[in-house]
């Protein structure tokens, strides 16, 4: 097949090219246009892109991966059964997780676990949301819609645990959407000290 | 005129021109060319500098807020008012409505009219404060300032190895030429101080004998009346040359030797094509007097831009000028892309600031001068001596009163005055917008492109026109 070949002519130079003055003419025409609109143009007309920052913000988009936060059940405590799959996933090795076995007697002591200490690392994360990926429990999110906020020292920058609890979702609630089955409760699916196999 | 009173004025007026040339037409300009140049590029610019007003007094703002409104709506619902009864008294054709006098309701229009606009440009600012918090940040022109502070207090660094001296006089060698140009340019008309407060003829000869005496006190507006005018201003804008030149030199620093070169060979180029361009103007207003010209233009009652041959030196002059002032599209000794900062490199703090505000000056210089020669300085048409005198002879009365508007609107010497200092100085900052303008249109030109344009184009086209204006006026004379 024959390569269709466009010729473009060499853009010629015309008088007032030439001249430079009509140009000039065209081009202040231009700025000036632009000058107007957005000074004294309705406001509606106007191209101004700045944002002036702290009293205005972006919309960011619904998928933005704010900072984390730790989702909570009903009764407050973490979602997080300490199973360490983020701090697995996590490329920047930022999350740093103690398990703790739950106290003799509680309904959740043999499940599972939960975490003792649950450090993030703000400054070491590359916010890729692998963690929210890896996570089973829908434990960790980055649904916040918050910026880190600045600080003075580094160490403000390790958020534990009752800090990461305490973020609300972008919705304000601490929950998440998808319900949390206790052991013993009926719609419980796995097996519990009640229901054998 | 005794001598102390002379002195007396001298100084008034050099504290006038440096108020108004360095207090506020530069920082107007820092302002205008940071704004705009934003405006153009969809940006805001700067706008956060702002004084905080204390808690207390927002509250009282915000509270007084309401009332405002309120006070807007009755205004115009008041003139609003006024104006139905003039429709009523117009349409009836009675005296009089609910005992009141037609020229009260006018009157009626007029005032809450007035009154109702500026409570409402009033009501926008105060909104506006009240809205930002108690932030007085007055459209960023307080950044100026800011800048200004920040460069008093910033390190002056001098180079280790540069010439101390050199280094240092560079800067005020740049600013005062640029300063000193103001001294022979006239703001007004000749002031005659005793008759001030009376009508003065509006021909010239019959002056002196307002107040009876047959003896005229004239202050004339300008600072020095000089009767070589322009050479002066060539002369004494000739030594800022040296002033960049210095710098470059001073700086211990390749680049700033490279832009000072520069500096020096462009300026020096169009020095010689900016005072062959107002050439014509000399051989058409026959002086060298900036006072003389802006006269000549008020006398004939044409500004010099409408007479041919000095149509082409307006444009010429334009020209040059920016590359005399080296802004866009002529800063080549800037030249940031290829020089850093130019013969600006080594300088900080407030000699840095000495040398831009030097810079802003001159455009202020030149665009004093270009209004002078070309646009007619002080002079406003249909404004003479003895007032406002539109063309034609006629009479308007205002239906339903005894008022009428003449042709011709007397007003006292110092209104007059007046008037045309502010029409000066619009006159400038007009000159200095487009000016402004063309800085955010233009891109660089290439430094051959530069002499070229200066040797080969401006430079015999000034000659050119200095020819045609001499076979003009022997035509004509």
């Amino acid at each position: 097949m024959a390569v269709g070949i466009k010729v473009v002519p060499k853009p010629e130079r015309t008088l007032s090219d030439q001249l430079y003055a009509p140009e000039i003419a065209k081009g202040l025409g231009k700025t000036m246009a632009r000058f107007f609109k957005n000074t004294f143009g309705p406001e509606e007309e106007k191209e101004i892109a700045t944002v002036r920052y702290p009293e205005e913000k972006r919309e960011y988009p619904p998928r933005f991966r704010g900072i984390h936060r730790l989702t909570q059940r009903a009764d407050g405590s973490p979602r997080c059964v300490a199973c360490l799959c983020c701090s697995t996933a996590c490329p920047a090795q930022c999350i740093h997780i103690e398990p703790a076995e739950y106290a003799e007697g509680d309904p959740r002591h043999g499940y599972e676990r939960f975490p003792a200490v649950f450090t993030i690392d703000e400054l070491r994360c590359i916010y890729c949301g692998y963690c929210v990926e890896a996570c089973p429990c829908d434990a960790i999110r980055m649904d916040t819609g918050l910026h880190m906020p600045p600080s003075t020292s580094r160490e403000h920058f390790l958020y534990d645990k009752e800090v990461l609890l305490n973020l609300p979702g972008r919705d304000g609630t601490y929950l998440t959407a998808n319900p949390r089955h206790e052991p013993g409760d009926p719609t419980h699916p796995g097996i519990d000290r009640e229901q054998g196999h | 005129m005794e001598l102390g009173t002379q002195i007396l004025v001298a100084v008034a007026k050099i504290l006038f021109i440096v108020l108004v040339v360095v207090g506020a037409f530069a920082p107007m300009l820092v302002w205008a060319e940071r704004r705009q140049s934003a405006m153009i590029q969809d940006r805001v610019g700067p706008h956060r500098a702002h004084i905080p007003l204390p808690a207390s007094l927002v509250d009282f703002l915000r509270f007084t807020l309401k009332p405002m409104e309120a006070g807007i709506f009755g205004s115009f619902f008041a003139a609003g008012l006024a104006i139905v009864g003039l429709a009523i008294l117009l349409l009836t054709g009675n005296e009089t409505l609910f005992g009141f006098e037609a020229k009260t309701f006018y009157l009626a229009v007029i005032g809450f009219g007035i009154a109702g606009v500026l409570l409402r440009v009033g009501h926008k600012l105060h909104a506006g404060i009240v809205e930002s918090g108690g932030k007085l940040a007055l459209l960023g022109l307080l950044h100026p300032a800011a800048d200004a502070l920040k460069m008093i207090f910033k390190e002056d660094f001098i180079p280790p190895k540069a010439d101390k001296l050199l280094h240092g006089l560079a800067p005020i060698i740049t600013l005062v030429p640029a300063l000193v140009i103001f001294a022979v340019i006239p703001f007004a008309d000749t002031l005659f101080v005793e008759c001030a407060t009376d009508v003065v003829p509006r021909d010239v000869a019959t002056v002196m004998a307002c107040d009876g005496s047959g003896v005229a006190t004239s202050i004339p507006m300008q600072v020095a009346s000089l009767n070589v005018g322009m050479l002066f201003i060539f002369a004494v804008a000739g030594t800022g040359i040296i002033g960049a030149a210095i710098g470059g030199y001073a700086s211990d620093n390749k680049y700033s030797l490279m832009g000072g070169l520069r500096a020096a060979s462009q300026m020096v180029s169009y020095e010689v094509a900016l005072g062959l361009t107002v050439v014509p103007c000399f051989m058409i207003y026959g002086s060298l007097r900036l006072e003389d010209m802006a006269f000549w233009q008020y006398e004939q009652g044409v500004w010099g831009v409408f007479i041919p041959p000095l149509t082409i030196a307006c444009v010429l002059y334009l020209f040059a000028a920016v590359a005399e002032t080296k802004r866009v599209p002529f800063d080549l000794p800037e030249g940031e892309s290829e020089l850093v900062g130019g013969y600006l490199t080594e300088y900080s703090g407030m000699k840095f600031g000495m040398f831009f505000t030097g810079e802003f000056v001159e455009v202020v210089g030149l665009s004093a001068i270009a209004s002078i020669l070309f646009f007619g300085g002080w002079d406003v048409p249909f404004l003479y001596r003895s007032g406002l005198d539109l063309p034609g002879t006629w009479e308007l009365t205002i239906p339903m009163t005894d008022w009428v508007i003449q042709d011709q609107i007397l007003l006292q010497h110092w209104a007059v005055i007046l008037i045309q200092v502010l029409v000066s100085l619009v006159k400038i900052v007009i000159l200095i917008w487009f000016q402004l303008m063309i800085r955010w249109t233009l891109p660089r030109f290439r430094y051959d492109q530069l002499m070229k344009l200066c040797w080969k184009a401006l430079l015999p086209l000034a000659l050119a026109n200095i020819l045609f204006t001499g076979i003009a006026v022997l035509l004509w004379t």
